[in-house]
């Protein structure tokens, strides 16, 4: 067991290194910040000194290792706009990308998996084909799309919930958070529907695969021959077994929902990381884009790490095997 | 007293998209307590199909279309579920075929074990496990504790059926169905598990139904033996009799295709052609393609004729050529 956490590991070290020269190399590419920055008017000294302060008339590979270097000291470069450090102002933003991304989890987990176990079991019935035709509409209607609907049935027409912002937060475990207040909660409902859609379909259709699988199988007979009630049968031995893939996607998807909750939050106007970036890439404040980039692989890759060490508690037939490995 | 078991006229149907598969077809079987059947027939011939009417455990397509089965006086098809559910792993328990795919994967046996004892009693926690390790021990598992704690794929095949036998016994059950619990292990293994389950069975007055494809297994094992070639019962009776003179061609071509010690070497002759689908069925006698005494008169479907000796076949010209006497030798 020790012996696969400390390789997986450094497997995710490796997947974060790898990104964090990609991630610099690709965004040195994108045109010259300076010209955004100064005036036209400005003159060549002008324009040399602003690139000098900003450290960008060193070479290529030089930059590079100022930048890892300070990476490992937390410091992930000084946006060229705020004039303040990058990572600070994403930090900034991140509670807010996080409660909507795990409020949409919420929701796409305690909605799609159990519609899905419930289309898996009954595949013919009306409720299970209506279900996957929901699922293929949240699969295939683009995200942006969704997002204004739902602003225009349940903000312009019928007037229920609001269209955009944060609403009134409170602090919670250190973050400031809306979901404690009814004001907040409301801001946060369709945002949360929105980014969610997308997960609860992939969800639904997951989770229905997995259980007509595993429904077929000798010991789902077994278990009904030995007497179990119904619902032991599928809240214990159908869904332990379908909770393995479950498990991987969420955590592949919570990721992602973090990632690029950019969509959502440029819709709805939430303040947070996603509509950062948008923000960030129009002004081409690099080091923002460069911690945003880097800090999401940070996270992706400490989930997946996290998801590995939940799998192998979940299914005995790998942790066993590689405790012996 | 009435009989434990009473199936009459069972009819099981698939409804596929390429037509209705009967699978079981109008089978009717009785057993008395503690007594032991044997359910004989090639693969496809719907023992299984029967096997699973009785616990009302048909997957869709499939479905019991009607008949009886009379369980203890009372008909376990007009009880449905809920019925059902109180007398499955209670009073009928089942084993499955292939013990690799029948203990599920990501839970401990105790508490595969336990859940089933919980099932039907109120129970402590506690005293659900005192049973588990008791059968476990009684299907001849060393270091019951140990095994509890652990997961089924660090058992053998031949393990993991005995837990499964095991589970089966928990509540002592009246009737056991067997489902080919050997034919996935080795010949060995094979061997113990029989003279177990007919020691366990023997002890408790448990009844059996033992399905097989190979009648070299039943024969030492059953009292009556029940014959199925596409979801009919075609011929029944004592086993001993049954064996030494077939009545049907087909029963005599599976006896003549079992391998026996005295006949070393010899030429296994074999019933010829395939087991046919169940949704292109020939007319009339549905062994008639393949059989070598088949005549024009076979063109019309035969009844299960009765014949001396409590014994029944489905035939128009049935092994009767010195009948009875071949018995009394
Ligand atoms: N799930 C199913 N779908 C369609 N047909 C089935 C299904 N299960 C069984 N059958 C039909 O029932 C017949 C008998 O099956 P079965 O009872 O399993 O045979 P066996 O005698 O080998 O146990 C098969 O030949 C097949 O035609
Ligand atoms: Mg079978």
């Amino acid at each position: 067991m020790i012996v696969y956490l400390v390789r997986r590991f450094g497997q995710s070290l490796l997947a974060v290194v790898a990104m964090a020269v990609l991630v610099f190399m690709g965004v040195y590419a994108i045109g010259n910040p300076v010209d955004v920055l100064i005036s036209p008017e400005a003159s060549q000294a002008d324009i040399a000194a602003a690139t000098a302060r900003l450290g960008l008339d060193k070479p290529l590979w030089q930059q590079f290792g100022i930048f890892v270097i300070n990476a490992f000291q937390g410091d992930l470069g000084t946006s060229f706009v705020y004039g303040r450090p990058a990572l600070d102002i994403i930090l900034e933003r991140l509670p807010a990308t996080f409660e909507l991304a795990m409020v949409a989890l919420f929701l796409s987990v305690g909605i799609g998996v159990p519609l899905g176990v419930w289309a898996g079991m009954r595949p013919e019935s009306i409720a299970g084909r209506t279900i996957m035709a929901g699922s293929i509409l949240g699969f295939s209607l683009p995200n942006f799309w969704q997002g204004m609907l739902l602003i225009l049935v349940f903000a312009v027409l019928l007037g229920w919930l609001p269209a955009g912002g944060r609403g009134q937060t409170t602090e919670f475990l250190g973050m400031q958070v809306s979901f404690l207040t009814l004001d907040g909660l409301s801001h946060l409902i369709l945002p949360a529907i929105n980014l969610a859609l997308f997960k609860m379909s992939l969800l639904i259709r997951l989770t229905r695969a997995n259980t007509r699988e595993v429904c077929l199988q000798d010991y789902v007979k077994f278990a009904r021959a030995k007497g179990l009630s119904g619902r032991r049968v599928v809240l214990v031995h159908i869904l332990k077994n379908i909770m393995i893939p479950v498990v991987t996607i969420i955590g592949l998807e919570l990721g992602s929902m973090l990632a690029f909750a950019i969509v959502t939050e440029t819709v709805f106007a939430w303040p947070g990381m996603g509509k950062l970036l948008i923000d960030s890439i129009n002004l081409l404040d690099r080091p923002v884009i460069v911690a945003y980039l880097m800090l999401t692989v940070l996270i992706i890759v400490m989930i997946n790490f996290m998801v590995d060490v939940i799998y192998s508690f979940l299914d005995p037939r790998i942790r066993l095997s590689e405790m012996k490995g | 007293m009435t009989k434990l078991l009473e199936i009459r006229d069972l009819h099981t149907h698939f409804f596929t998209r390429d037509g209705i598969a009967k699978a079981v077809d109008g089978v009717s079987l009785s057993l008395e307590r503690g007594q032991i059947l044997g359910l004989v027939g090639e693969s496809g011939s719907g023992k299984s199909v029967t096997g699973f009417s009785i616990l009302g455990l048909v997957d869709a397509p499939g479905r019991v279309v009607s008949g009886q089965v009379l369980f203890d006086g009372t008909d376990l098809i007009a009880g449905g579920e809920r019925l059902l559910r109180t007398l499955r792993g209670k009073r009928i328990a089942m084993i499955f075929q292939d013990p690799m795919m029948t203990l599920n994967p990501v839970l401990r046996i105790d508490t595969q074990m336990i859940e089933t004892v919980r099932a039907h009693e109120d129970v402590s926690r506690d005293e659900a496990l005192r049973r588990s390790r008791e059968a476990l021990v009684s299907v001849g598992i060393s270091s019951p504790d140990e095994r509890l704690e652990t997961y089924p794929h660090q058992f053998s095949g031949g393990m993991r059926q005995r837990v499964a036998i095991a589970i089966a016994l928990l509540h002592k059950p009246d009737l056991i169905i067997a489902d080919e619990p050997t034919t996935a292990l080795d010949v060995t293994i094979q061997a113990q598990i029989l003279s177990e389950v007919q020691a366990l069975c023997a002890n408790s007055g448990t009844a059996l139904i033992w399905i097989t494809h190979d009648l070299a297994v039943v024969s030492g094992l059953a009292d009556h033996l029940a014959v199925m070639y596409a979801g009919r019962i075609i011929e029944e009776g004592p086993t001993r009799d049954v064996i030494a003179q077939p009545m049907h061609p087909y029963t005599k071509g599976l006896i003549e295709s079992v391998p026996r010690g005295k006949k070393h070497g010899a030429l296994l002759s074999q019933i010829k052609g395939m087991t046919p689908s169940l949704l292109r069925l020939p007319s009339g006698c549905k062994f008639r393609p393949r059989c070598p005494r088949a005549t024009a008169a076979c063109e019309i479907e035969p009844a299960l004729d009765v014949m001396d000796q409590g014994r029944r076949v489905r035939c128009v010209h049935p092994h009767t050529e010195n009948y009875p006497e071949v018995l009394a030798k």
